[in-house]
């Protein structure tokens, strides 16, 4: 299961100050007890700041490359924000995302081509949201399809099914789960990810739901999470379900990352 | 005078059987269908409205008040005049250019319905120039703008210039909502209302409007 930590986003409070006083040592601070709870990247994002998200976003890039030595997963839907930001990232990193939105797709294409990086394919069509199973596969497909025309290799390509709010459609739950099972099928050896607080939009006890879905998603073959590391219980859930369906030799992540104290007590 | 207590009981509980049931049976004991209307479904939808905001009901709940109060009209609607539903106001809606989110539009268009509201929905991926001929066609007196994306937040104050080049600013009222939206950032683009989620849009709405 690949993890991307996504607590370096400017809608919190905490992450917005420091970025406008251009703290690097608190930025830092977050990364790394991300890194320590097993992210593999670490998801930058600085949506909010507007008309100074380019800056902002290059500024994180850099803030937490310079002490840690892992990859970013550059977040935007900006295409001018991640073609900046990218320019300053070591490493292989993680654009997310392109959709077929033709404007975004034609942006980005250029900036996933000319270097080695591994790319959030977002289900979103031109026109529309896709609601069910049938649409989102349609779509995820399309995506995958043009991405490797283009050179890049399957593996680096990671379907985002689009997480719906359950509480607006009793479906919606459904529908993602049943796209990444088709996808993950159709395709092997890509990859597909998704965040898990939409499913819980408009409900009460919203990380219970969001850890639940986590389980599912990872039944039905979800290879990659955006999730906050450093939440217990959610890293518990992931890691005993991972085992539950053998994909722990040993037992040894789930042992391990008990005797650190990285999974709440049950 | 009519009791409507268990008419209203029936719409914040989304009983849609019941609810549509004492709408008959009110109407047959005489009462009037703007009466039923107004101190019955839209009263369950206030208090639904409200519940919403204190986060004592949720959006499950919500969905299903609406459509109970849906059929119920079903049962009014030939009572009233075209044009007879006087209304709270006009309220002109919808998501912005470049973006195709719907859910938090919908849900607000919902309880603006359910609150009295008139709307016209513009749907998703809206210009500022669908906005300006919509809003000259139907006069409305709020037009509310939805963006979930950062990147298309700017098409908001783009709208408002794009109102006052056609001179209609100062005819209509100016909302904003969606997820990466902000108190501040109404205040910048000089919008004249911002609302956080879908029950303190009608409350913020009203307030617009100076009604009740």
């Amino acid at each position: 299961m690949i993890i991307v930590g996504e607590k370096i986003n400017t809608s919190r409070k905490s992450i917005e100050e420091a970025v406008k006083k251009r703290d690097a040592a608190f930025i830092t601070k977050v990364a790394r007890d991300q890194a320590e709870a097993g992210a593999h990247y670490i998801d930058v994002n600085a949506g909010t700041f507007l008309d100074q998200e380019v800056d902002c976003l290059c500024w994180l890039v850099k803030a937490v490359q310079k002490e840690l030595d892992l990859p970013l997963c550059l977040d935007s839907p900006n295409p001018t924000a991640l073609s900046e930001a990218i320019k300053h990232h070591k490493g292989e990193p993680m654009i997310n995302s392109i959709s077929l939105e033709e404007d975004r797709f034609k942006a980005l294409l250029p900036v996933i081509t000319s270097q080695p990086c591994h790319v959030v394919a977002l289900c979103m069509a031109q026109t529309s949201m896709p609601t069910t199973v049938e649409e989102r596969v349609q779509v995820g497909s399309e995506l995958i399809n043009r991405l490797t025309d283009e050179g890049i290799p399957l593996e680096n390509i990671y379907v985002d099914p689009l997480v719906q709010p359950v509480s607006v459609g009793t479906g919606m739950g459904v529908a993602t789960l049943g796209a990444i099972n088709k996808i993950m099928h159709d395709f092997p050896g890509v990859n597909t990810i998704c965040g898990l607080s939409n499913i819980s939009f408009g409900l009460p006890e919203r990380r219970l739901i969001n850890r639940n879905f986590l389980a599912l998603c990872i039944s039905y073959g979800l290879s990659a999470a955006i999730l906050d590391p450093t939440d217990k219980q959610l890293m518990a859930t992931l890691l005993a379900v991972e085992m539950l369906l053998g994909r722990d030799e040993y037992c040894e992540n789930f042992i391990d990352a008990y005797q650190k104290g990285r999974i709440a007590r049950g | 005078m009519s009791d409507y207590k268990a008419l209203i009981e029936a719409v914040i509980k989304g009983d849609i059987k019941t609810a549509v049931a004492e709408t008959q049976s009110v109407l047959d004991a005489g009462s009037n269908a703007r009466d039923i209307l107004d101190k019955g479904l839209i009263a369950g939808m206030d208090e639904v409205g409200e519940r919403f905001s204190k986060g004592q009901m949720f959006v499950p709940q919500m969905l299903r008040s609406a459509k109970t109060m849906k059929e119920c009209m079903k049962l009014l609607e030939p009572f009233f005049q075209e044009g007879d539903i006087t209304s709270k106001g006009k309220v002109l809606i919808g998501t912005v250019k470049g973006d195709l989110h719907d859910i938090g539009k919908n849900l607000v268009s919902m309880m603006m319905e359910g609150a009295g509201f008139t709307i016209t929905d513009l749907g998703v991926d809206v210009s500022p120039e669908s906005f300006v001929q919509k809003a000259k066609e139907v006069e409305p007196d709020i037009v509310a703008m939805s963006a979930l994306l950062s990147t298309t937040m700017p098409s908001m104050p783009r709208t408002i210039e794009a109102l006052q080049r056609a001179g209609i600013r100062d005819k209509v009222k100016v909302m904003i909502g969606g997820a990466p939206v902000t108190e501040k950032y109404a205040q910048e683009i000089k919008a004249d209302s911002y609302a956080s989620d879908a029950g303190s849009a009608v409350s913020k709405a009203k307030n617009l409007l100076g009604v009740s």
